[in-house]
């Protein structure tokens, strides 16, 4: 009686805060939103001038760059510097983007160490001898320049290092108060500590159960943070895209493909290439489906997070570009609260990928190290 | 095409700075953290426990109480009615004590009354066979200091007895 009591007050403190954290982020959220839409329509402004083309405004949006561009056009603009840095045949290259002098079309030729580089719509060309620009085939293959390996910090990397550098100030803030005393923390340390106990207790406990759940409680609540915080930032105005990059979910997507391999025990494995317990002409069958669906599991989870990034990026561009294929300002009477509307859905959508991307790989984990007491 | 197709730029990146995150986390925050919330969560279940130990205890003890209590009331009274019983036994068995040596101080007084009439009766006897004698002397001696009435008196007598 008195402990269930107890239990209550918990809970209810917990769904208190988390409504607390919730308003917060959507206050600020709304206090960034002026912003976004103002440095938007801004950078739209001049495009307009030429042939404003929304396809080519979107995928420049939602695509990476070499440079961290925050607002202004060609030479004027405030663009953050980003190391280009590239292997060649002849070695590792590296200069700041800067040197491009904003050219994302090919014609501004960098040299350095006998080598000709151009940016081609933030792809980076190694010219050959005697080209002054990239060329392309009716294939769209280069024809007179190559692509050398590109391991360039570019806009993404720097704002995954940004979320680095926020997990570490929160969550060693979080361990520190830990290290000091033994009663719960207070403020943003308890919103915190609440969202690491809601992975814990929602997520790894029921997925992968008492036993073994501590194994994967740093890759589970890492790629948690890790996808939740990069998503919020990604919802800033000037932010880059990184959830909603295929490369990057690859990557988060092998990690749990990874996990999964690593720790799958026996049983995974019998059940995975022999079934037990059916017909012997129907395991071959089942053995070809059950390794396409090893595979498709982390496929699965990262087209959906990049798809689902992607897409809600897409549209409140879409509906910013409305303004400017109609070319009336009136649209944005219409389109901006419509744009508004779809950010406050991305703040859930944010979290809502976060949640279910550690969910599933949790699942997929749990699968893979269950005790199978039958058979 | 270039929205669906990895760079690998962004790929080595992207593994290499979750691998070192993962590391970076997992040592210096995840650890502590879920050890420290582990421990207090421990120390919460204990507390709880230990409370609900403490309250059984007391509620035992408060039994124990009112057990003890109910002794007590129970030996009061059996104390009471005791001396009541005795104060009931002390008084008859003095009352009837009382009558006793009241009945035998009466009786051991009419004894003495007895005894005393009986004298009295016997003095009274004695006295009054005296007188008579005295009276009777003076009356012999009256009539005998006559010779006629000597005379007379022994006719009398002589008369009044007859020989059998």
């Amino acid at each position: 009686m008195h402990r269930n009591f107890e239990a209550t007050i918990i809970k209810f403190n917990r769904t208190m805060i988390a409504q607390k954290s919730y308003k917060i982020i959507v206050t600020i959220a709304l206090a960034l939103l002026p912003m976004l839409v103002i440095s938007q329509e801004h950078g739209e402004a001049q495009e307009s001038k030429k042939k404003f083309n929304a396809t080519d405004m979107i995928m420049h949006h939602i695509g990476d760059s070499h440079g961290w561009h925050f607002f202004g056009e060609g030479e004027n603009s405030f663009t953050l510097p980003l190391p280009v840095i590239l292997y060649t045949e002849n070695g590792v290259v590296s200069f700041m983007s800067s040197e491009f002098h904003h050219d994302t079309e090919g014609h501004h030729v960098v040299e350095k160490d006998g080598m000709r580089f151009v940016n081609y719509h933030e792809k980076i060309y190694q010219l050959n001898e005697g080209a002054d620009t990239v060329e392309f085939d009716a294939e769209h293959h280069p024809v007179n320049a190559s692509r050398p390996w590109d391991f360039s910090v570019t806009k993404n990397v720097a704002a995954m290092f940004l979320t680095v550098v926020l997990m570490l100030l929160f969550f060693f803030s979080l361990s520190k108060h830990h290290k000091k005393n033994t009663h719960a923390p207070k403020g943003f340390n308890n919103i915190l500590e609440t969202l690491v106990l809601f992975v814990r207790d929602e997520i790894a406990v029921p997925q992968i159960g008492e036993k073994k759940y501590m194994k994967f409680m740093p890759f589970l609540l890492t790629v948690f943070f890790f996808i939740w915080i990069t998503n919020l930032l990604g919802l800033l105005p000037g932010a880059a895209n990184v959830t909603g990059n295929i490369a990057v979910t690859v990557s988060l997507g092998l990690f749990t493909l990874a996990l999964i391999l690593i720790n799958g025990n026996k049983d995974f494995w019998q059940h995975t290439f022999w079934m037990p317990g059916i017909p012997t002409f129907v395991k071959p069958i089942l053995m070809v489906v059950e390794v396409i669906g090893l595979i498709i599991k982390p496929v699965a989870l990262m087209i959906r997070l990049f798809a689902n990034i992607t897409a809600g990026h897409i549209i409140i561009l879409s509906l910013i570009g409305l303004i400017f294929i109609l070319e009336s300002t009136g649209v944005a009477g219409i389109s901006v609260p419509f744009a508004l509307f779809i950010t406050i859905l991305e703040l859930l959508v944010a979290f809502l990928q976060a949640f279910i991307f550690t969910m599933l790989s949790a699942l997929f984990i749990g699968m893979a190290v269950a005790e199978h007491e039958h058979h | 095409m270039d929205l669906i197709t990895p760079e690998i730029g962004l790929f080595f990146w992207q593994t290499i700075v979750f691998l070192v995150l993962i590391f970076l986390m997992a040592k210096f925050a995840w650890k502590p953290i879920l050890g420290a919330v582990k421990n207090r969560e421990d120390s919460i279940n204990d507390a709880l426990a230990s409370a609900e130990n403490a309250r059984k205890e007391m509620q035992n003890l408060q039994a124990d109480n009112d057990k003890l209590l109910k002794q007590a009331r129970a030996e009061r009274d059996a104390i009471l009615k005791e001396a009541r019983e005795l104060k009931e036994k002390v008084v008859s068995e003095a009352t009837g004590e009382a009558q006793e040596k009241a009945d035998k101080i009466v009786a051991q007084a009419q004894a003495i009354i007895q005894n005393e009439k009986n004298a009295a009766m016997a003095d009274i006897k004695n006295q009054v066979a005296a007188l008579s004698i005295q009276i009777a002397e003076k009356v012999v001696r009256e009539e005998l200091s006559n010779k006629d009435r000597q005379q007379k008196l022994v006719e009398d007598m002589l008369a009044d007895v007859t020989l059998k």
